[in-house]
């Protein structure tokens, strides 16, 4: 039975191309996906380089001034912290969602697509509130 | 029976629940440092020092660290356990995840205590 089951043709659905293309994932699909990703970004790189701006900003008036008048006034140090922002606050909000779930609430499809809705607007606003901020 | 494998899950309640309350009290510390931030009217290098001189907001910081460790230990192992298949790439992965936690953790005890 188990080498029927082995020489039997198997739909490869997890191959790159039907991640991207093929399997649609419902709304709160993206939420977990993103929350992993999420995750992953502020384990590496993003906590390294918060120690760092933390780090150089209370060593000393110098490193306080450079960080604030120079560093973050770069293009790509302003993009690194929208990154963080939208990283930090989608992994907040999504979750917390995962929080209420565990404890059996807001487990209906029409709860779970509208609280997936608001943890993606959530953060996304919050990222263009501090976008428009620091430009 | 459960087949364990060193590189598995701990098989149990423990990491989960951990996860839960490590996130908890980051979301918790997260709030009140961002509503503290916002009410000071603006942040000069003085302010941010004293800041992170007061003893409570040194032991929050540290509590937030260590948080974040146990956290992203959980998390980074869920993920390599998903995708990294090959024990050994797996084992050398999650030893470097340790590693650089381990980094973390003591990179903000000396910007803490300096």
């Amino acid at each position: 039975m188990s080498s029927a089951a082995a020489k039997k043709e198997r739909p490869k659905y997890l191959s790159l191309p039907a991640l991207l293309f093929e399997i649609r994932l419902p709304l709160p699909g993206w939420i977990s996906i993103l929350h992993r990703v999420s995750g992953l970004l502020l384990f590496f790189p993003l906590a390294a380089w918060l120690l760092y701006l933390l780090d150089a900003s209370l060593a000393s008036q110098e490193g306080f001034d450079r960080i604030r008048e120079h560093y973050l006034r770069l293009p790509v140090a302003k993009l690194g912290l929208l990154l963080f922002v939208w990283a930090y606050s989608h992994h907040f909000c999504a979750g917390i969602r995962f929080l209420f779930l565990d404890i059996d609430k807001g487990l209906d499809l029409k709860t779970a697509r509208i609280t997936s809705g608001a943890v993606l607007a959530v953060s996304l606003a919050i990222t263009a509130f501090v976008a428009a901020r620091i430009w | 029976m459960v087949n364990r494998v060193v590189t598995g899950a701990h098989y149990g309640l423990r990491d989960w629940l951990a996860q839960r309350i490590t996130g908890l009290v980051m979301a918790v510390f997260s709030v009140i440092l961002l509503v503290y931030l916002l009410s000071q009217p603006a942040l000069t290098y003085a302010s941010w020092k004293a800041l992170f001189e007061r003893g409570w907001m040194r032991v929050a910081a540290l509590l937030f660290a260590a948080s974040l460790a146990w956290h992203a230990w959980v998390g980074m192992r869920d993920i390599l356990m998903d995708y990294v298949k090959p024990t050994g790439l797996r084992l050398f992965s999650q030893v470097l995840c340790l590693v650089v936690l381990a980094v973390y953790l003591g990179w903000t005890i000396q910007v803490l205590w300096r």
